[in-house]
């Protein structure tokens, strides 16, 4: 079986639903004859025909409103927003319309449509590419936010996510479309979407992740195992609904966590993973809880954006305070 | 049923493809052979300048760019029809219309170089920096228009969108504050047919861009972009009424991107090649030529002495810009607020001390 990408991950699962589903509808810019500008489209235009793989005049405002009218009408939209920096017009639809028709007219109608964002830095992108903005989309009730960091879990949590009853926004870490490949067979199978995913087991510390940091933390822990730190890694993968418990679980045999983010600290979605764990596992801990994020700045341009991020350096530090403090 | 109102839209041009002039009333700037010879070196230092950044591109030493390839001439003349103190609200790839009010190459390279600092340039200090956010400016623009005139300053702001820009939401609603305002403001959409790999066809049923004033009210023209007379004199004709308090024109350049997106991009993908050797047929810079030489004004040795002069000064630019040392990482905090907060000072310690660790 051939091994693939994420994004070749992410084209798979397109395919397979669409060929599944006659009411899967793939819209945004350059997503026809051009595939995407990361290529996530690429051949689907020739397969399933321009009616079904549209490009959009380009007004992100159309685009998430369109997707809006199509979803509450029975289709399953899977809109793009080329890049994380370019969702900002479509917000308005997704949080005043999107995320509550259900709420708002009692069930009788619903919002079944998935955003796809290219997300985060790392790619010496120009300017307004390389957002990490989940938090604005967690802190919004009736949204599910995914964020995939393997190309198993990308296909499989990109079917979940068009199968599901409710609007998902679903970011792709960009600077990992093409890290590495697997094996990932075509056999429509879903992911959940309401767990998180251990990745590595450890009886020292827990790091918690999500997105493209996930290679950076996995480094970390064989930096750390080297020293003789047993690192537990987790990847949230679904930050909303958050599956607490696993990370609960995780810090009661470590009784140590470092979250790991590439957005801006305050109010990041770190800031909740800490507030559980104040509100939930205080007893479980023996050291404070580290956060490795971005800064409360914008992200740089690209010549100084590797400054920005989280390093295995900032990781690893992080993770030997949490060892000293106990 | 009896007819509510009428609509034209006019084109405009003066110089048809092959250099001749199909029309008698020539503007007062084009009668003056001398001026028309310098906006066509500016043109000229401006393909030399973007087939060297393009190049530093492919040799790694610079980030994705946008190349102007095909539209100096709207560009050139939009930058030239201006007054310092107008405010300019660009896209990203309108290096004519910049260098003509100041801006410096070596700033161009510093931007698409990941340099922040590229955005602080030598131009106006009120000009808007680059705007990657489509049609955003536009608004912008449509804001300092109504500052201008709250202030009864006689100043005009000019934005620049592209065919694609021009489906935003922001595109209309500058123009229609403009409309509904009678704002010094000039909107121009230069319309280079391609929106990365969507074409003009696909981002509205109208038949031309320029109608899409009409809604709003304002004055509408079309006009040929590759024809910079034409350019100027569209440009000269728009500001001069925003300026008088006659309000917002919309002016639509019809031109075409002979190059691909940015960098970043390969047309071939999409795009026909014998579409694209048609346009070098229509593009700018032969044709301006080809008239001046007409007028004894220009030859080749003239040509290939300018050439040579716009290669030097492009060089010590790109050196200037090679050799900018990267800033210092406090740069990451030190413009995010007029001061920065404790909260922040604390991050930025941090900064620094890793990176001194890192030595
Ligand atoms: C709001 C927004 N959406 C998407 C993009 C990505 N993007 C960059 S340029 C471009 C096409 C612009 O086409 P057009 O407006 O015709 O201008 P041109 O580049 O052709 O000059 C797109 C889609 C962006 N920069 N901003
Ligand atoms: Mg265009």
């Amino acid at each position: 079986m051939a091994q693939i990408t994420l994004i070749e991950a992410i084209t798979q699962a397109l395919a397979h639903e669409m060929a599944n589903d006659a009411s899967v509808v793939v819209l945004g810019e350059d997503v026809g004859v051009n595939g995407g500008v990361f290529r996530a489209t690429a051949g689907l235009s020739e397969k399933f025909g321009t009616q079904r793989v549209l490009d959009t005049p380009l007004d992100e405002t159309t685009i998430a409103g369109v997707a809006v009218g199509m979803a509450v009408q029975g289709m399953r939209p899977v809109a793009e927003a080329q890049f994380d920096g370019f969702v900002y017009p479509m917000v308005d639809h997704i949080v005043c319309h999107a995320a509550r028709f259900r709420t708002r007219t009692r069930g009788r109608l619903s919002c079944p449509l998935v955003l796809r964002v290219p997300w985060g830095g790392g790619i010496r992108a120009p300017e307004h590419h390389s957002e990490a903005n989940e938090a604005i989309f967690t802190n919004v009730p009736g949204l599910r936010v995914v964020m995939p960091s393997s190309p198993s879990r990308a296909y499989g949590m990109l079917l979940a996510a068009i199968r599901d009853p409710d609007p998902v926004i679903f970011f792709e870490p960009k600077r990992i479309y093409r890290q590495y490949k697997e094996e990932v067979p075509d056999d429509g199978e879903a992911l959940p979407l309401d767990v998180c995913f251990v990745l590595r087991d450890g009886t020292d510390v827990t790091l918690v992740t999500w997105g493209a940091q996930v290679k950076e933390t996995l480094e970390a822990a064989d930096a750390l195992a080297k020293e003789g730190v047993s690192a537990e890694v987790i990847d949230v993968a679904t930050l909303k609904p958050l599956d607490f418990d696993t990370i609960h679980e995780s810090v009661k045999k470590t009784g140590r966590c470092v979250i790991v983010h590439e957005a801006p600290r305050t109010a990041g979605f770190g800031a909740e993973v800490a507030a559980r764990l104040a509100e939930h596992a205080m007893y479980d801990l023996v050291a404070p809880v580290e956060r490795v994020t971005g800064y409360d700045t914008h992200i740089p341009l690209f010549r100084l954006e590797m400054k920005y991020l989280p390093s295995v350096e900032r990781i690893v530090a992080a993770a030997k305070r949490t060892l000293a403090a106990s | 049923m009896s007819i509510a109102a009428t609509f034209e839209i006019e084109y405009l041009q003066y110089l048809d493809a092959d250099g001749k002039l199909v029309r008698s009333d020539l503007p007062e700037f084009a009668r003056d052979a001398k001026q028309l010879v310098e906006l066509y070196k500016t043109m000229l230092f401006v393909r030399v300048f973007d087939t060297k950044a393009v190049a530093l591109q492919r040799t790694g030493k610079l980030g994705t760019y946008a190349s102007c390839l095909g539209h100096e001439a709207a560009h050139v003349a939009i930058g030239s029809a201006m007054r310092e103190d107008d405010v300019f609200a660009p896209m990203y790839r309108e290096y004519g219309a910049q260098f003509v009010r100041g801006v410096k190459p070596r700033e161009v390279l510093m931007y698409w170089g990941g340099d922040e600092r590229g955005n602080d340039f030598s131009g106006p200090a009120h000009d808007f920096p680059w705007c990657v956010p489509i049609a955003t400016q536009c608004l912008h623009a449509a804001g300092a228009a109504l500052a201008f005139k709250i202030r009864k300053e006689p100043r005009v702001a000019v934005s620049v969108v592209g065919d694609g820009g021009s489906s935003k939401a922001d595109f209309y609603g500058a123009i229609n504050m403009a409309g509904a305002q009678t704002l010094p403001y000039v909107s121009v959409i230069v319309n280079n047919q391609w929106a990365i790999s969507v074409p003009r066809t696909i981002q509205t049923g109208a038949k031309t861009l320029a109608q899409k004033g009409i809604a709003a009210g304002v004055e509408c023209l079309q006009v040929d972009g590759n024809d910079l007379i034409a350019m100027r004199a569209a440009m000269d004709h728009a500001i001069k009424r925003a300026r008088h308090g006659h309000g917002g024109m919309l002016i639509e350049a019809v031109t075409y991107r002979l190059s691909d997106h940015t960098t970043a991009d390969d047309a071939r993908r999409y795009r026909p090649d014998a579409e694209v050797k048609a346009a070098w047929e229509r593009e700018p810079m032969k044709r301006l030529r080809t008239y001046l030489t007409a007028q004894n004004v220009w030859s080749d040795k003239h040509e290939e002495a300018w050439k040579a002069e716009c290669e030097k000064i492009v060089d010590v630019e790109v050196n200037a810009y090679l050799e900018t040392k990267t800033q210092p990482v406090e740069a990451i905090f030190d413009y995010v607020y007029a001061e920065l907060p404790p909260d922040l000072t604390a991050q930025r310690a941090q900064a620094l001390a890793l990176e001194q660790r890192r030595g």
